[in-house]
């Protein structure tokens, strides 16, 4: 058991947990954060999926430790200040979820495919998007999504769309 | 239609944040005040509606807040946002007044039926919400006509507000709600119901009362239960089902780090409740995951599972007889067709694999067992992701003694389902090791243990055999299942059911049974039976129609007969006029029939379950390599009125890619009582990149509406099947895909 400092949704933190005790885990039952969901535990399904220094990472592959003193954005963290993402906005609007609990998940590999190519195609959109499973498969909707969130943020820069 | 398009005016950002804000601070979660101008006092503050049953649907506070509860389940069919838009409409509620909250507890008594399963909750549950709705909204006309000192019967109800058209008058719900409540209730005979013509919610298209909770991570998933003092739990059963425990070396287990207490359970005989195992308590969930890979357990397998897929597959071809052992039906003189030298005879083998449900949600239960102190009784306090609390309230009192008054039950979102979590035996683990701990514990299954210890879609084998006759219709059908027993029986879902088509349409027909032994535990599989019978039988069709040289459409229709319903007015019985305007609609809005170049295929399959009749037509590529891509499906499907047209597309979609992510890569197989896959890298599942393009078309018919959880999922697949065949002469016999060569 070590103390590590994490930093949050721009929250610094101490916690304690062994080393290898992956991110996961300490976000949902050491620091509380359940939004970050529990689904195969070998990085395959991304339901567990977060920002370190802006990148979508698999939580339950990467060890606390490793993530000490890094920028970790959970999908709690996302709304800026009570503000929702576009890409919430749009999930909500489009209706996404059916059972909803990869959606956590798949809002966070959107938001940082965004963030990198912020008028993705659906070729670009297939490729970030497949390492996120959904049973439920909303696959459909999820690039309606996107793809709206990703005008959203062009209308909000101002620029044109059609 | 269009029908994808929502109702941008209802799904706003804006629209939704004061609904969204009220549950996120949770303002809304207790118990509410029935708020008025008048002063009452505590005891004599009636109900809304007087009634228990309407008492327990509607709540309205002085802001306006109309508080609509659900009382079934959700696990992403959608349930929770369309019953109460039902209740709203027929009160004349505003949608964005609606706050819809999870009934507290298990109580059916006072909310009716809370068990969700076999897409009937919404066919039976329809006149009660409209019940609710009418009478709340009654009541609100009978207060405005005091308040407005006009006739009611010149009162309307709509967007929160009793208008009177003449005058242009009106009063809001909130100005009305202290007066509401005293207004005599009115008989359930007396109620007038809205014509479909002035529906205002029903049949719009609505996000998801819980869509703000999920994309911000507040939802209410059974694994995020957090409570006071909590320990998180692990437990090890025995690979094979049935296995018994001899010893474990628990007492090293309890020095790995972050491990509170071990313990050895014996369970109670019936491994669907509580096998043999060992559960492990710690400080988190990774600590006694961690531990347990330090477990050194003696089992005892001399009555555990020794179940052998590749066994099964021996014993199903070893059947010689084209007829099983159990005649389930039999109509007509089938034999007489089978021996005619006019005819034409088929024979043959359909299999397919065990699956599993692969809920994303792991298995997972909180319980708080509580020793009564001083000559109280014990409780228990649950939050429980199911499908199913009034078993659960069945299984609390067999297993464990616990009356309902002893229970305190909190019904929690499941992360899926698909009829997985109708069962309790994660529940009955919490409850052990909470009951040995003498603290709250959160069970949750690994990944492994959910596909290990799932109750799998059972596997199985069907011999077809039909007689087509010179005419080129079929003249016979005899079908024989080889399928599971357990416990000395057949298992529930093992067919065949002569409610399914083409059983019930079929004048010489026979069905049967053959049984093997299988232990591996099994039980409801989205549309159970129909998933698998739906492609042995429509495969078998289409190739009949091949075999006559025919249309695969225009013998479906021929198939069907003259329209009529097979047993009136009961909707699980087929109505051949509906499935033939489903089938006729498919077929137009896919351009059946039309021209595909070399290596493309369009495949045609109707199916009737869970009171829907579907029919999907699939378009595939095939290339050289065996690479397949599904294009496109068109689905047509009468379900009567649609209530929430973005819940009902998204059933049919995620069905279709359920389907389809099914028959491609999905297989269980097991060896000495052992499952062989237990996660998704053994597992294939299918990505985002393999969905297709899904077009789907409602025949909104004036029958009852029931649900479209799983009857959407059936005839995906002898849709594909037949597509492959007529992209390539190949014939489709097996799932999944990828072990004939297809790739995805």
């Amino acid at each position: 058991m070590t103390v590590r400092k994490l930093k949050v949704n721009g929250k610094s933190l101490e916690v304690e947990v062994p080393d290898d005790m992956p991110l996961l885990w300490a976000l949902r039952d050491v620091i509380g954060l359940t939004g970050t969901k529990y689904g195969c535990g070998i990085g395959q399904c991304g339901a567990c999926t977060v920002h370190v220094n802006g990148l979508p990472v698999r939580s339950c592959q990467v060890k606390t430790a490793d993530a000490a003193n890094a920028d970790i954005t959970t999908i709690e963290g996302l709304a800026n200040d009570g503000e929702l993402h576009p890409l919430q906005h749009a999930w909500i609007e489009q209706d996404v979820a059916q059972c909803g609990y990869c959606q956590a998940g798949q809002i966070m590999s959107a938001a940082a495919l965004l963030n990198q190519k912020p008028n993705p195609t659906d070729d670009e959109i297939d490729g970030a998007m497949s390492g996120n499973y959904c049973r439920c498969g909303t696959y459909i909707r999820i690039r309606k999504a996107i793809r709206k969130a990703a005008r959203f943020d062009n209308a909000a820069a101002g620029l044109e769309n059609s | 239609m269009n029908n994808d398009t929502l109702n941008a005016v209802t799904l706003m950002p804006a629209q939704i944040s004061r609904r969204g804000f009220l549950k996120l601070t949770g303002l809304t979660g207790g118990g509410f005040v029935l708020a008025s101008a008048l002063e009452v006092t505590a005891e004599s503050v009636p109900s809304l509606v007087g009634s228990v049953e309407l008492n327990a649907y509607v709540q309205i506070t002085d802001d306006g807040t109309i508080t609509i509860y659900s009382g079934s389940p959700e696990m992403g069919q959608g349930i929770k946002t369309s019953l109460p838009m039902i209740v709203a409409e027929e009160m004349g509620a505003d949608w964005d007044d609606v706050v819809v909250v999870q009934t507290p507890g298990v109580d059916t008594e006072r909310y009716g039926r809370q068990s969700a399963g076999g897409s009937y909750t919404l066919y039976l549950n329809w006149n009660l919400m409209r019940q609710m709705g009418a009478t709340a909204g009654d009541m609100f006309l009978s207060a405005a006509a005091v308040a407005m000192e006009l006739p009611k019967k010149e009162l309307k109800a709509e967007n929160s507000r009793v208008v009177h058209a003449k005058t242009g008058e009106s009063r809001t719900f909130a100005e009305l709600a202290g007066l509401a409540y005293r207004q005599p209730i009115p008989d359930k005979e007396d109620l007038v119901y809205k014509g479909r013509q002035d529906y205002t919610i029903i049949g719009t298209a609505k996000s998801q009362v819980d869509s703000l909770e999920i994309v911000t991570g507040v939802g209410d998933f059974g694994i995020d239960t957090r409570v006071p003092d909590m320990l998180y739990g692990v437990y090890e059963k025995c690979p094979a089902v049935g296995g018994r425990i001899l010893s474990a070396n628990i007492e090293e287990v309890k020095n790995e780090p972050g491990v509170v207490d071990a313990y050895v359970i014996t369970g109670n005989g019936n491994v669907r409740e509580l096998m043999d195992g060992v559960g492990i308590v710690g400080d988190s969930t990774w600590a006694v995951y961690e531990a347990r890979k330090k477990l050194r357990i003696k089992w005892d397998e001399a009555d555990a599972s020794k179940d052998s897929w590749a066994g099964f597959v021996e014993f199903a071809r070893s059947v010689e007889a084209h007829t099983g052992n159990d005649v389930k039906l039999e109509r007509g003189d089938v034999d007489a067709a089978f021996t005619d030298a006019n005819n034409k005879v088929l024979n043959r083998f359909y299999e397919y694999p065990y699956v599993s449900h692969l809920c994303l949600e792991p298995m997972n239960c909180t319980a708080h067992y509580k020793v009564g102190r001083q000559g109280d009784e014990d409780s228990l306090e649950v939050w429980l992701p199911t499908q199913n609390g009034p078993r659960f309230q069945e299984v609390a009192d067999r297993v464990y003694g616990l009356k309902k008054e002893q229970l305190d039950i909190h019904i929690k979102r499941m992360g899926g389902s698909f009829g997985r979590r109708s069962s309790n035996e994660y529940a009955c683990e919490a409850i052990e090791l909470s009951k040995r701990s003498g603290r709250p514990v959160k069970l949750t299954w690994s990944r492994e243990d959910s596909m290990r210890y799932d109750f799998f879609r059972e596997g199985g084998f069907n011999k077809l055999r039909a007689a087509i006759n010179p005419q080129g219709q079929i003249a016979a059908w005899e079908e024989q299942t080889i399928g599971v027993a357990q416990g000395g029986k057949p298992s529930r879902f093992t067919g065949p059911n002569p409610r399914a088509f083409p059983f019930s349409t079929m004048e010489n027909v026979r069905g049967s049974l053959t049984t093997h032994r299988m232990d591996t535990l099994v039980g409801p599989w989205r549309a159970p039976y129909s998933n698998t019978h739906a492609f042995v039988s429509q495969s078998f069709i289409h190739e009949l129609a091949v075999a006559a040289g025919r249309d695969h459409v225009e013998l479906l229709i021929e198939m069907m007969g003259e329209a009529k319903w097979l047993e009136e007015d009961n909707i699980r019985a087929l109505n051949t006029g509906r499935a033939v305007d489903v089938i006729k609609l498919a077929a137009e809005k896919a351009g059946w029939g039309r021209a595909m170049p070399s290596g493309h295929g369009l495949g045609f399959a109707f199916y009737f379950c869970h009171a829907a009749h579907v029919a999907e037509v699939a378009e595939v590529t095939v290339d050289g390599n065996r690479n397949l891509t599904l294009n496109k499906v068109t689905a047509a499907i009468d379900v009567g009125p649609i209530i929430n047209m973005s819940g009902a597309i998204s059933q049919v979609q995620g069905a279709i890619i359920d389907g389809f992510s099914t028959m491609v890569g999905q297989k269980i197989t097991m060896e000495a009582g052992r499952i062989k896959q237990t996660n998704l890298d053994e597992y294939p599942v299918l990505r985002i990149d393999a969905a297709p393009e899904i077009d789907v078309h409602f025949i909104q018919s004036d029958y009852a509406p029931t649900g479209l959880g799983e009857p959407a999922l059936p005839p995906l697949a002898p849709a594909v099947a037949n597509a492959i065949f007529a992209a390539t002469g190949e014939r489709v016999r097996s799932m999944p895909l990828t072990e004939l060569g297809y790739k995805v």
